[in-house]
């Protein structure tokens, strides 16, 4: 049975602030699948990232993304959220005076409603995003917080996989999801993550380390230079890029 | 302003957000225009007052024809002739209506188009009591005899003129003197009506009570005066909402509202401001130049102003708080919003007067569009306030990058044992909070009002409940076009 193409990027090249990032980036992700993105820094990862998910001031300047076959860069920022497009940050922001139900809420009946579902009601909703919270280890107590405010760096990962469960979206992008997390923090996030893997999503994880993919394991993993992919493999290219380093993939300057 | 015209000149309200811009047809029983000790004559003979109120009225006067315009704040209006007003302008109606039954239909459309209940049976089971004060006068005021079963007076200040002489004569111009400034020295002058509220010793006001003013004649300046007063052991929360028809021209609104608080009592008065704010280009919309205090004068008295401005061209206005009995409190929670070219200058003023007073600040401001904003803000302590605790937060949003916000704190400590505290902030919704939110599939303007009623909520959770559910909405309607 042929794979079903989720996102395909041909030739994308992009700009931020006059500054050409991107530089001919090629790949295609099918469902099912998980990708790994590494990559020394400076290398345009995050970039990528904010160019897939319509971040303002990340210019495309040529090449096509199609993402489930629809042009992906026709569409605005929440477009793509609601299509199923979701970004793990690395720095999720704080919003003062925002509770997280709150905002869970207006996110989830924002997706719902572009999916033609009907909004939650408050209870079903609280139910909801308790039940799941539950898992990840989030008290009903952090559910009141404003989003952000005051939280550690696992609990801000934490919430971020809390959003992947509830939106459920075809296509996560994880952008250094480990940064600022401990071995255990770490866990509790990719057993999050990897509990919504399945045949008909698909993701892209960035990272600069091999310790990640020993939980979230990958199919692929490609090396990121210079703005496009230099070499990519199987799952062991990770471990020899850890003895390795990126040195061999880094262009004298 | 221009002269008066045969049709009321309306903006088109298509596709206009000010939802209360329209003009109730009525006709109405004016003086001649301008401004002289005649028409003062003329206003307090219509109401039948007595010798000693018009007395009061022309002291004011001439008192007033001395002072000047004060030009501190950072306002900037065309110069207001105040010979080109009218100062008095009722709906003419047969005889004071002695019931609802009796009060115009017109007017009592007006304000069921307004969404204020001024039927008590349809009100919800008697959550709130309301004055409706249209142009010059008062035109209704609900659960009167309700309230009277507790002794509570409710009623238009002119019928409290006439009814309460002592009450009224004891306390009127008691906290806001008309020499204090010159928009409160025009309007002891001017005054035509208001609310009149008095809550006897050891009463706990059974239901909130509100005052809805309502401008709706043309050229016509609204100077309406409230008076309150909280004997011993009361408690009594207390509402004010105000709109304005969408006209081309520049309305004056320049009001009073006194507090009275005995020993013990405690006031809430809160407020959601929404006179016409001009349109787009700036044209058009209220002044409003208004003086508030509350005098905590017995041991342990306690006020609490919350307002919510989002409407008018130009405010001016900073609710005070003069704290003389020992233990007193005052607070001061605002939340101010301009956008397009609206202005405003605002804030309060704390006078530590008694011993252990103490008093608290929360102001926010949201400025958007080409709008200014200024919070202005006094905190005295005098030598004799021992123990004297306030503390002071500002902060300041600020949407897009054509607006602009000011914090001017003024403190005067003359006693050594005070201890204040002041903070301020200045920010800016970032793009980064906007991305997180669109990249969670919420649009724009629902993610600035998210954030914007995050930044406001430690000031919002002090309002009841439905004004508060009242007041995000016109916050969000008043955001609308602020962003993109």
């Amino acid at each position: 049975m042929s794979k079903t193409p989720l996102l395909e990027i041909e030739d994308l090249c992009a700009k931020v602030a006059d500054k050409e990032i991107i530089k001919g980036f090629n790949l295609t992700i099918n469902e099912g699948e998980i990708h790994a993105l590494m990559g020394p820094n400076g290398a345009g990862k995050s970039t990528l990232s904010y160019v897939l998910s319509g971040k303002q001031g990340y210019e495309v300047t040529s090449g096509k993304v199609l993402f489930k076959g629809k042009n992906l860069l026709k569409m605005s920022t929440e477009e793509r959220a609601r299509e199923g497009l979701f970004l793990i940050m690395q720095y999720p922001v704080e919003i003062p005076g925002v509770p997280v139900t709150t905002f869970l809420k207006h996110s989830v009946n924002a997706v719902r409603k572009h999916q033609n579902l009907p909004e939650l009601d408050t209870m079903d909703f609280i139910k909801m995003v308790r039940e799941e919270g539950k898992k990840l280890g989030i008290s009903n107590d952090m559910l009141k917080r404003p989003i952000n405010v005051g939280f550690s760096g696992g609990e801000k990962k934490r919430l971020e996989t809390l959003q992947l469960s509830i939106l459920k979206p075809t296509f996560a992008i994880l952008d250094e999801a480990d940064s600022g997390l401990d071995i255990d923090a770490l866990k509790v996030v990719a057993d999050g993550v990897n509990a919504e893997h399945n045949e008909h999503n698909a993701m892209l994880v960035i990272t600069h380390y091999q310790r990640l993919l020993n939980y979230i394991v990958p199919d692929y993993v490609h090396v990121f230079a210079d703005g496009h992919i230099v070499q990519s493999g199987g799952k062991e290219l990770a471990l020899e890029l850890e003895k390795t380093g990126y040195a061999q993939f880094v262009k004298e300057k | 302003m221009p002269d008066i015209q045969k049709t009321p000149n309306i903006i088109d309200e298509s596709g206009d957000k000010y939802k209360y811009g329209f003009v109730t047809e009525i006709a109405s029983d004016t003086v001649a225009k301008g401004l002289n000790e005649d028409i003062i004559k003329q206003i307090s003979q219509k109401k039948q007052e007595p010798d000693w109120l018009l007395n009061w009225r022309l002291q004011a006067f001439r008192f007033w024809q001395k002072m000047e315009e004060p030009t501190w704040a950072k306002l900037q209006y065309d110069k207001i002739d105040y010979q080109d007003l009218y100062y008095y302008s009722a709906p003419k109606q047969k005889a004071a209506p002695k019931n609802l039954d009796e009060v115009d239909p017109e007017l009592l459309s007006t304000y069921e188009k307004l969404g204020i209940p001024l039927k008590e049976q349809e009100a919800l089971a008697g959550i709130v009591a309301v004055d409706a004060v249209f142009d010059s006068v008062s035109v209704a005021t609900t659960y009167r005899a309700k309230l009277a079963e507790q002794g509570i007076i409710f009623c238009s200040i002119s019928e409290a003129i006439k009814q309460y002489p002592d009450l009224v004569k004891k306390y009127l111009g008691s906290v806001v003197p008309y020499t204090d400034n010159f928009f409160a020295c025009l309007n002891s002058a001017v005054f035509t009506d208001g609310s009149f509220v008095y809550i006897p010793k050891g009463i706990k006001c059974p239901m909130e009570l509100s005052t809805y003013f309502r401008i709706n004649a043309r050229n016509t300046g609204q100077f309406e005066r409230t008076l309150i007063i909280a004997d011993e052991e009361s408690y009594v929360s207390y509402l004010e909402g105000c709109t304005a028809p969408q006209r081309d021209e520049n309305q004056l609104h320049a009001a009073i509202v006194e507090i009275v608080i005995l020993k013990n009592a405690e006031v809430k008065y809160s407020t959601v401001q929404n006179w016409y704010p001009g349109d787009k280009e700036g044209k058009g919309g209220v002044y409003n130049f208004v003086t508030k205090r509350a005098a905590c004068r017995g041991e342990n008295s306690k006020v609490s102003w919350t307002q919510v401005e989002t409407g008018s061209a130009v405010t001016w206005k900073y609710p005070s708080c003069i704290l003389q009995g020992d233990n007193s409190v005052g607070e001061f929670y605002s939340v101010a919003l301009t956008n397009n070219y609206q202005q405003a200058d605002t804030g309060t003023k704390m006078i530590h007067i008694g011993k252990n007073t103490s008093s608290k600040i929360i102001s926010k401001g949201i400025s958007a569009g080409y709008s200014n904003q200024t919070y202005r803000g006094l905190v005295k302590v005098s030598p004799q306030a021992q123990n004297a605790r306030n503390y002071s937060q500002c902060d300041s949003l600020l949407i897009g990058n054509k607006c602009g916000s000011h914090t001017v704190p003024y403190i005067e400590n003359r006693n050594r044992t005070a201890r204040i505290e002041h903070e301020a902030t200045t920010s800016k919704i970032s793009e980064e909070q906007l991305f997180y939110c669109l990249q969670r599939g919420i649009d724009e303007e629902t993610a600035v009002s998210l954030i914007v009623n995050g930044f406001c909520k430690e000031v919002m959770q002090h309002l009841p409940l439905e004004f508060a559910i009242e007041a995000a909405k016109l916050i969000n309607i008043s955001l609308e076009g602020s962003v993109g």
